[in-house]
């Protein structure tokens, strides 16, 4: 290479390419985040519509449904030890959780860096309620499912005072009481808004939503799994308050 | 007809600004809203107040200068830009609050005007193709498919007026970056640097400080141009592409 | 087709011509004719070729070493600066909007031309270049005309390689269409947003280069002055319009691609901040303003609507393909509902006037007979002033031919957008327009290098006065604005840059001092007037008496008359002035104060011009001169030439330089559209 020629390579300036934000990386991105989010948020979508299915046993009676709990511990054996499966899937669902939480508490604290400044009036055009209340959704879930864990799976808290060991009896007791009923219920509601959004909005993030049809379609997707996953949920407690489900 | 106007008044970006209150008359409703706004600064003039700063240029919805926040609304109540929104879409003796678009990546300059450098910036990170000038091959030595040509057209009709950031609620600028992104991928001439591109551009994005986006979908409706919110399942295609690749 | 066959390109076609008539006696100061335009010579196919063969090189590791101030980022600055900035020269580029991407190149719809000849139909250079020509009147150089032609071609290559979304045809090459009269199918388009979209790749090409570091931008900057030392441009003084400060910008080289001056009408097609503060304060510093009265009028605008408008909205050109045009016959008939007027009760004047081209015939005399008949008072829509100033452009036919999906297929756009403006909507009522100013052919004048006569100031884009002679084809603006920035410029500029880095320029030289103080003085001078009215007001006025006086149709006695009317409103602007605020601060009124004095002083200048141009020539009509049948009437024997006016002093009275119009290639022929 002759001297002239080394010139010229050090003011080129289009062989390489400039990059103004220096290690930027696909990884690192808020995009990513969603991403994470999205496929967290489908592995809730598959967890809830198992275990509603696995709920409405309660139709079944008693036997049916204690039978279930206990086959739920069971599958695997002797492969896995008790209850193996099912700790997998729990580590799924937890690892799910953090992910999904994190994501959201980081997300949302961009959004309010990213308006300082509120407006003095702002109306919205055509979003849905679902898509502004998926904070408070979620925040909403959280604390059911706490309130849940504590109830059924972990702790085992019989509010109406009865038996504890046994699933069936334990679901009928709580939901014989109101106003454990009405709360199961706001949580539905909760849970319905958050996928009716949650869903279009997961096969947005992942990019699937490229035409008009598809778009049509994920938003579809978003009112069926909506009202088959709350219905389906609230049907027992419902049931059980209104004497179809007895113990 | 006569109207009451609340405008954000703010003498320069570091002063603290607030709402005002004037009131104009005889407004003919053949009047777009800046010459609404030229009636009522020729007034303040004559009175030795300080005429209302606002940006603006071409006048005929192609500039993207303008951008204001009429009554919550960004460019007002009907899908244009500001500039050529009419007073015949209003009523006499109304009330109109006037904001600047609110975003922490556009800081306000004075009384209505932002500075929106940030979109320039995010196009200097990727939003192009490097053809120097001189270098390029017969223009149809390249076919590209009418559909293709098609979507890249509309998607590139994006004005830059930044509705969509003073309209997303997580002031996320997602549709103007999935705007060009969608025009040039849809391109063969762009598809030597698609993935890069969309690394580079979301992170000056995020480096912005935009929000992230959820899928809420305000932009789309606010938006002049009616950009679909497609561009940002595209965005988020190309960016999980970029992310299997290890970019 | 007559007029069309190449001559050998070396022998004169033409003599140059000698003024007989002196209308502007007394307004002016007669100067030297101009003999140096670094014209180039030989047959006019090779000209430019050979010319980018003896433009001397810079070599490469000098680049970095110039300094290149570019203003305006519109098609011929945004394209410049990316082309300058790859080649590896330092720019700086200056707008006055909050980002290059708004300037007002954005605005053109239509599209731009290239003799690609892709639908074989006949097209070559040689034609685009005679169509051009022809359409300017004969009154452009043949040479830039040619080369404009010539490199047509590689500008939509390098817009295809930007990812400029033109239109395609389902086999996904380009498509083109027939545009603004021309009989071949030449111009490119990305549906109505042509200028958009070259624009936005123009600006994405800057962009890039900012990235680089090669372009340094500067927005919401306003220049103010130009530095000139020891007869060379080296630098401006621009004012941040944010923060209100002054600020010096030195180099070796500037170019102004600031745009053009149609905003002296007030009612333009044109952004409300387009201006001639660059242009002019250039020309006060000795650039010449050549042809500065040519101005283009576009028939197919939105009327006026009232006594607020502060803008008048085009619509594109190519509407006049599938509408008619037409007023009532009978004046009683202008206040009723069109549907309600009978076939028979119309008059499809062009259609009439002029059986072969009908409502093709060229921009200048559409709106010349759009004018008479609402002059003879069968305009429609509603009474602004004394006359409705409107005609129909009617769609039905085409809607019954191709259905109201059809249609908006091709101009769905428009029709939202007339519709938006208006209420009206245009698949059911017939629209209505009008002529408004749109574009000008007049600008600082420039050598075939685009070099003003100060050395070292190149002017491109509608800023200059080029290539468009005395009227401007359909899709050609777009054309020369990227030709210059993007093939000429590059290639000319570095004959000159050959020479520098010049000696260094430091802020402490009398020459830039005296700058900064005369800009800093009229600002000063603004704020302390402390009159009554606002520069719009007076914005207003000056544009009443120019487009009454200087637009369309100019007469003697009525130039005169304007000449002595902007003479008054000078001397009202400086004692009653009211600017508010300070000149620290971001100042709208301030801004628009600066530019409202320079167009006054520019006014005047334009109908000194107009008055010494005694013929109907392109875009302007004189009413001294038409023939028999009250058609334009050109002379060439006493105009052919190119008036570039020397600002003459605050006092004094402005200089007449002539360049002579040499015709090797083409002979001139008086036109008819008949
Ligand atoms: C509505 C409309 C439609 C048109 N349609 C067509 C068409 O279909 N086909 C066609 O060929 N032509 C068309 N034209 C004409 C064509 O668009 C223009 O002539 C051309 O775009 C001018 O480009 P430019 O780069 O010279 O200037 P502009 O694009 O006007 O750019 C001027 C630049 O200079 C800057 N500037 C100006 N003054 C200053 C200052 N004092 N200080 C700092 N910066 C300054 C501005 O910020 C801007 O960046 C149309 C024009 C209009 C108005
Ligand atoms: C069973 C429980 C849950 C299901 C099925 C679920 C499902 C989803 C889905 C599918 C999304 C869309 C992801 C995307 O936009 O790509 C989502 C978003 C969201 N989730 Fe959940 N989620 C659940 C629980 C929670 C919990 C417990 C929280 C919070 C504490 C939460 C907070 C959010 C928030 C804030 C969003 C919107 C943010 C965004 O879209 O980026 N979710 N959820
Ligand atoms: C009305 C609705 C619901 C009913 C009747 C119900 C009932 C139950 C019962 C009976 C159990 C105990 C099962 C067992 O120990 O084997 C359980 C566990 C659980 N439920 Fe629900 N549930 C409902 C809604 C939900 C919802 C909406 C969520 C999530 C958002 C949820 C999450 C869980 C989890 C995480 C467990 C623990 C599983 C485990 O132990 O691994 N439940 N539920
Ligand atoms: S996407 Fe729409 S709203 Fe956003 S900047 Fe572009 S034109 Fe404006
Ligand atoms: S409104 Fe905001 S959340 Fe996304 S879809 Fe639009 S950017
Ligand atoms: S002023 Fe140009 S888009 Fe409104």
């Amino acid at each position: 290479m002759s001297t002239t020629d080394v010139k010229w390579v050090l003011v080129a300036t289009t062989d390489s390419r400039p990059t103004l934000v220096k290690g930027s990386r696909a990884s690192r991105s808020t995009i990513s985040l969603k991403l994470m989010m999205a496929v967290s948020g489908l592995v809730f979508i598959g967890f809830v519509l198992s275990h509603m299915y696995g709920n409405l046993k309660a139709f079944g009676g008693e036997e049916k449904f204690n039978d279930y709990a206990e086959h739920l511990r069971t599958i695997g054996e002797p492969l896995l030890p008790e209850s193996g499966l099912l700790w997998i899937l729990r580590l799924g669902l937890i690892v799910s959780l953090v992910v999904h939480v994190t994501s959201a508490l980081i997300l949302a604290r961009r959004a309010r860096a990213a308006r300082p400044v509120k407006y003095a009036v702002k109306k919205n055009r055509h979003s849905s309620i679902s898509s502004r209340t998926m904070r408070w959704g979620g925040v909403t879930i959280l604390v059911f499912l706490v309130w849940h864990l504590l109830n059924f799976s972990i702790g085992k808290v019989n509010p109406a005072g009865g038996e504890t060991d046994n699933p069936y009896t334990l679901m009928v007791d709580t939901f014989d009481l109101w106003w454990m009923t009405i709360i199961y219920l706001v949580a539905m509601t909760a849970l319905a808004l958050h996928l009716h959004h949650g869903t279009w909005s997961a096969a947005q993030t992942l990019g699937l939503t490229n035409t008009a049809a598809s778009r049509t379609r994920a938003k579809l997707a978003g009112w069926v799994l909506a009202v088959v996953v709350a219905g389906g949920f609230s049907l027992v407690p419902l049931s059980v308050l209104l004497g179809i489900i007895e113990k | 007809m006569n109207l009451t106007l609340n405008i954000w008044r703010q003498a320069h970006q570091d002063a603290a600004g607030a709402m005002h209150r004037y009131h104009v008359t005889d407004i003919s409703e053949d009047m777009s809203f800046l010459e609404m706004l030229d009636v009522l600064n020729e007034d303040l003039n004559v009175k030795g107040e300080d005429p209302v700063a606002f940006d603006h240029d071409c006048r005929e919805g192609i500039c993207g200068s303008c951008d204001l926040m009429i009554d919550g609304q960004a460019h007002g109540p009907e899908v244009t830009t500001t500039c050529q929104l009419h007073m015949r879409s209003f009523t006499d003796g109304q009330e109109i609050t006037i904001e600047p678009w609110r975003a922490n990546a556009f800081p306000v300059i004075k009384d209505l005007i932002v500075d929106r450098s940030a979109f320039d910036r995010i196009i200097q990170a990727g939003g192009y193709v490097s053809a120097n000038t001189g270098s390029a091959p017969e223009a149809n030595s390249v076919p590209a498919p009418r559909d293709k040509a098609m979507r890249a057209f509309n998607v590139a009709t994006c004005i830059g007026c930044g509705a969509c950031v003073a309209a997303c609620p997580n002031g996320s600028a997602s549709l103007f970056l999935g705007a060009k992104i969608t025009h040039l991928g849809e391109l063969p001439q762009g598809q030597p640097e698609r993935y890069t591109r969309v690394v580079d551009m979301v992170a000056q994005h995020d480096h912005e400080g935009f929000g992230g986006c959820t899928n809420i979908g305000e932009c789309s409706s606010a938006c002049p141009k009616e950009i679909p919110l497609d561009v940002i399942s595209q965005l988020n295609a190309d960016l999980r592409t970029a992310l299997r690749q290890g970019r | 087709m007559a007029g069309s066959t190449l001559h050998d390109g070396t022998t004169p076609l033409n003599s140059a011509s000698v003024q007989t008539s002196d209308d502007a006696h007394g307004y002016y100061t007669p100067g030297e004719n101009i003999v140096d335009a670094a014209a180039p010579t030989g047959p006019i196919a090779d000209r430019w070729t050979t010319r980018k063969f003896e433009n001397r090189l810079v070599n490469p590791a000098n680049r970095r070493k110039l300094d290149v101030i570019i203003v305006g980022t519109g098609l011929a600055g945004g394209a410049a600066a990316a082309t300058m900035g790859e080649a590896g020269y330092n720019v700086k580029s200056f707008c006055y909007q909050d980002s290059p991407r708004r300037a007002h190149s954005i605005a053109a719809q239509g599209g731009i031309n290239a003799a690609k000849n892709y639908k074989e139909d006949g097209d070559s250079t040689f034609r685009l270049f005679y169509d051009t020509v022809k359409g300017g009147d004969y009154r452009s150089r043949e040479s830039n005309v040619y080369r404009l032609a010539e490199v047509s071609v590689n500008i939509i290559d390098q817009c295809v390689a930007q990812g400029v979304p033109f239109a395609r045809d389902y086999g996904g090459l380009l498509d083109n269409r027939s545009f603004g009269g021309v009989q071949v199918s030449r111009t490119f388009y990305a549906r109505g947003q042509t200028g958009q979209q070259l624009l936005l790749g123009a600006y994405q090409a800057m962009e890039r280069q900012v990235a680089a570091g090669t372009v340094q931008q500067f927005t919401r900057h306003e220049m103010l002055e130009l530095i000139v030392v020891d007869g060379k441009a080296r630098g401006i003084i621009a004012r941040d319009l944010v923060s209100g400060e002054i600020e010096t910008h030195l180099a070796d080289a500037v170019v102004l691609a600031s745009g053009g001056y149609g905003n002296v009408f007030f009612l333009s097609t044109n952004a409300m901040g387009s201006n001639v503060t660059a242009t002019w304060r250039a020309h006060r510093k000795g650039a010449y303003m050549a042809n500065p009265c040519y101005t283009q009028i576009h028939p197919t605008c939105i009327p006026v609507s009232g006594e607020h408008q502060s803008k008048l909205t085009l619509m594109s050109e190519s509407l006049r393909n599938d509408g008619r045009i037409w007023v009532p016959k009978k004046a009683e008939d202008c206040e009723k509902d069109p549907r309600d007027i009978p076939e028979e009760d119309r008059d499809y004047y062009l259609e009439r006037i002029y059986p072969a081209f009908g409502n093709l015939v060229p921009r200048d005399i559409a709106s010349r007979q759009a004018k008479n008949v609402c002059d003879e008072g069968r305009g429609v829509g509603p009474t602004v002033g004394d006359f409705r100033r409107g005609v129909y452009l009617d769609f039905t036919d085409a809607i019954a031919r191709f259905g109201d999906d059809g249609i908006r297929e091709k101009y769905d756009n428009l029709f939202d957008m007339y519709a938006r403006i208006t209420g009206e909507n245009p698949y059911e009522v017939p629209m209505r327009i009008y002529p408004a100013v749109h574009y000008v052919m007049g600008g600082l004048w420039v050598d075939y290098h685009l070099q003003s006569n100060i050395t070292g100031l190149f002017v491109t884009g509608e800023a200059n006065f080029s290539d468009h002679g005395a009227n401007r084809l359909g899709a050609s603006a777009l054309m020369q604005g990227l030709a210059d920035g993007y093939f000429v410029l590059p290639n000319t500029i570095r004959d000159y840059l050959a020479d520098g880095p010049f000696p260094a320029v430091t802020e402490e030289h009398e020459a830039v001092v005296a700058a900064r103080e005369q800009v800093e003085s009229r600002i000063a001078r603004f704020l302390s007037i402390n009159g009554t009215r606002s520069a719009d007001s007076y914005h207003k006025e000056l544009g009443q008496i120019m487009w009454e006086y200087c637009g369309m149709e100019r007469s003697e006695p009525g130039l005169r008359k304007a000449i002595d009317m902007i003479q008054q409103l000078k001397i009202d602007f400086w004692t009653n002035l009211k600017v508010l605020g300070t000149a620290e601060s971001l100042n709208q009124s301030l801004e628009k104060a600066g530019r409202v004095a320079d167009f006054i002083e520019l006014g005047e200048l334009m109908c000194i011009d107009a008055l010494n141009r005694r013929e109907s020539c392109g875009g302007h009509f004189r009413a001294e001169s038409q023939t028999d049948e009250g058609e334009a009437l050109r002379h060439d024997e006493e105009f052919a030439y190119v008036a570039a006016w020397e600002f003459g002093g605050d006092e004094g009275q402005p200089v007449l330089h002539k360049e002579d119009l040499i015709y090797t290639a083409i002979e001139m022929k008086q036109r008819s559209y008949k």
